[in-house]
């Protein structure tokens, strides 16, 4: 029986934890001598109150529904997959080793050829740890950290000393050619007659990671294989009564999962920074751990939850710069959603779902 | 105990020995560069073994440590004395410790998600409270003198300084370590003497192999696990204030830098005991030292770069993991919640 209609349990929840996450956040920015109001006001002001805060808004939310669906994925497969900061990380120089040394013409080609480089990189990193959870039982979780970790050293030592041009003391690789440089949303907006977000980094990929939302949703719930992934998740006894091999599947979702995560590189690497830097991700892997448990692990609510992570991101920069409040500001709020959206979840729950059965009593009492 | 299980006893021992016979004064100073560096790796692990062992796993053990290395660093430069610091980092790891406890006892959520939220936040705080009294952009100041934990001179340190073999050893590398150095080594003994010797040690074992037994012996789960939790809380808490108020002279923004995850492989690796935790920490910490005294290492036909040897332990982390060292079976009642009544 349900306890609660599933309206409460989609909308109501995640938007309760979120208030007591930000009502939280007010109190740590009230402690440390801020006003949270004005906080808020320079947030939106600075991420919402102009087409070039929302071109950061959007570019940032671009990066965080890649990494969110990335996330998703592994978590309807029941593994925690918190290795997207490495495996976007690793996507990035995917990137950059197709762009550099393949002739591109147009960016209409370097786009598919780069996302597949991208991809590919970004799957074959989350790759160990899904074959060593698969088959001998490591935990999923211990084994992506460690690989964030791996990944940046092994960057650092393929710009120092393999990728970073002659002469250079940067730690990065050379420019990409410009012919490979994607279209930005500004350009986009150009070319219909609307001046929109000038000097922003928002580009096309915004509209490839809608579309990877679109075909996730497809994956997961209409297609063989996300309901194998399903099944899984929901019990490994079931799913192998079912004949689905737990190897088989648990590979296969870490693959998507990590190719999505190395897909981010499309935004970051290719579309804004047009070269790899070091520490490109900037954390957008961990943010999509909160960005999927806000979004209740659907590709529609990953939409929206990025969005509100790309606000918050791009505000959060904007009250840096504003006032004394730093922008890890940013790390408190999300690690509070995903406090209370993931783990506190029963907090929440349990006294909602109890309003609604007084509710419901009180209401068929009234109909006697 | 049989072979298999003394195993990494005799490898990190014999590493020493042989590192020892090479070059003495190198082993000594890296020697006793591992046992600082592992000191903060075995109370963490310590921990999680407490928290693990009673049924509650705990991924925030990087998190708590941090936590703990800022509040004790805050406290110690403010107050001017260590111990008030180290008093300040048990309070501040124990604070995560409850809300973990909250999460995934009282509320019967998901451990794994509670931890990786206790990480982010102090990850977070720490840097934002931090910036804001001390503007240095997440960092404290420099701690000098009571602020820091000093070097203790054992009896007889001096007199025994030129006997062969046991003078390097006992002069160099037991004598002049800071007092939690010393701690962190007693607990091990300690820890084993609580699991196993105790009525205490025997309900929390069973508590995290299985808990309706322990209900149904009239025990409460609920607060075995909390005590749990706190121990472990309390271990993180020394762990941290160690971090920034023993081995460094103050708190640097993530300087734990994958401890917490280290100590759970260490655990891992350790099948949840306390001795083999002892030696597999150890393990880590000379490879951290050989890491840090040798940037570059040459092995003759190549020179292994700097950001390997930095990789290392996480390189070691997942072979362990991966089992390639036996298996290890982790309590049975492990992230799972206990529901009284289904």
């Amino acid at each position: 029986m349900d306890k609660m209609p599933k309206w409460a349990d989609v909308i109501l929840t995640p938007l309760i934890s979120l208030i007591l996450a930000m009502g939280i956040s007010a109190l740590v920015i009230l402690a440390i001598g801020e006003s949270p109001w004005e906080a808020l006001k320079t947030m939106v002001q600075g991420a919402l109150g102009s087409s070039y805060g929302w071109g950061f808004t959007l570019y940032y939310a671009t990066n965080f529904i890649f990494t969110g669906l990335a996330v998703m994925v592994a978590y309807h497969a029941s593994l925690f997959n918190i290795g997207g900061e490495g495996q976007a990380a690793m996507g990035g120089l995917g990137v950059a080793l197709v762009l550099l040394y393949l002739p591109l013409p147009h960016w209409g080609l370097a786009l598919p050829a780069a996302m597949i480089g991208a991809a590919a990189f970004g799957a074959a990193w989350a790759f160990i740890p899904a074959i060593l959870q698969a088959k001998r039982g490591s935990h999923i979780v211990i084994t992506t950290i460690m690989f964030n970790f791996i990944a940046a050293a092994t960057l650092n030592y393929v710009l120092v000393n393999l990728l970073r041009p002659v002469g250079s003391m940067d730690p990065a690789t050379a420019r990409f050619p410009a012919s490979t440089n994607l279209p930005s949303l500004t350009d986009m907006a150009a070319a219909i007659g609307i001046t929109w977000g000038r000097n922003t980094p928002a580009n096309i990929t915004f509209l490839v990671a809608v579309l990877a939302c679109f075909l996730i949703w497809v994956l997961i719930w209409r297609t063989r294989l996300g309901y194998q992934i399903r099944a899984l998740g929901r019990s490994e006894p079931g799913a192998v009564y079912a004949g689905i091999s737990p190897v088989r599947i648990t590979v296969i979702a870490m693959l998507i999962s990590g190719g999505l995560a190395g897909l981010m590189a499309i935004n970051n690497v290719m579309g804004e920074a047009e070269r790899l830097v070091l520490n490109a991700v900037e954390g957008a892997g961990f943010i999509g751990i909160a960005v999927a448990l806000m979004g209740r692990n659907h590709p529609l609510g990953i939409l929206l939850a990025a969005l509100l992570f790309g606000f918050l991101y791009q505000g959060g920069g904007e009250l840096a710069l504003w006032t004394s409040i730093p922008r890890e500001l940013i790390v408190v709020i999300q690690a509070l959603v995903i406090l209370f959206t993931g783990a506190l979840d029963n907090m929440v729950r349990m006294p909602l779902e109890r309003l609604f059965l007084t509710m419901k009593r009180t209401s068929r009492g009234a109909v006697k | 105990m049989n072979i298999r299980e003394s195993l990494i006893a005799i490898i990190v021992l014999s590493i020493c020995v042989i590192w020892a016979l090479a070059d003495g004064a190198a082993a000594q100073q890296g020697i006793g560069s591992a046992l600082r560096l592992m000191t903060p790796l075995l109370l963490a692990c310590l921990a999680g073994l407490y928290s693990e062992r009673a049924g509650v796993f705990d991924i925030g053990l990087e998190g708590k440590m941090l936590m703990a290395a800022f509040t004790a660093a805050s406290v110690a430069y403010l107050t001017g004395s260590a111990w008030l610091g180290l008093a300040a980092g048990i309070a501040g790891s124990l604070s995560l410790s409850l809300i973990h406890g909250l999460a995934s006892i009282t509320f019967m959520g998901n451990q794994l998600i509670s931890g990786v939220a206790i990480n982010f936040l102090a990850s977070g705080l720490t840097v934002l409270i931090g910036q804001n009294a001390f503007g240095l952009g997440g960092r404290t100041p420099s701690l000098t003198g009571a602020g820091r934990f000093q070097p203790i001179t054992l009896p007889l340190a001096d007199a025994l300084r030129d006997v062969p073999v046991l003078g390097p050893i006992y002069s160099g590398l037991i004598s002049g370590q800071t007092i939690l150095v010393y701690v962190a080594f007693a607990m091990v003994p300690i820890t084993w003497w609580v699991l196993f010797r105790t009525r205490f040690g025997l309900r929390l074992r069973a508590v995290g192999e299985n808990p309706a037994s322990v209900d149904t012996a009239g025990v409460s789960v609920t607060r075995l696990r909390y005590t749990a939790v706190a121990i472990c809380g309390i271990l993180c808490g020394i762990a941290g204030a160690y971090l920034a108020t023993g081995l460094s002279a103050g708190f640097v923004k993530e300087m734990t830098a994958g401890r917490g995850f280290i100590a759970l492989a260490a655990l891992i690796f350790a099948k949840w005991r306390p001795w083999q935790a002892l030696f597999a920490t150890f393990l880590f910490g000379l490879l951290e030292a050989i890491a840090n005294l040798y940037p570059n290492l040459d092995l003759g036909i190549v020179v292994v770069p700097s950001m390997f040897m930095n990789a290392l332990p996480y390189i070691l982390t997942v072979v362990i993991l991966a089992g390639f060292v036996g298996r290890a079976i982790p309590p049975r009642a492990g992230g799972e919640p206990y529901v009284k009544e289904r």
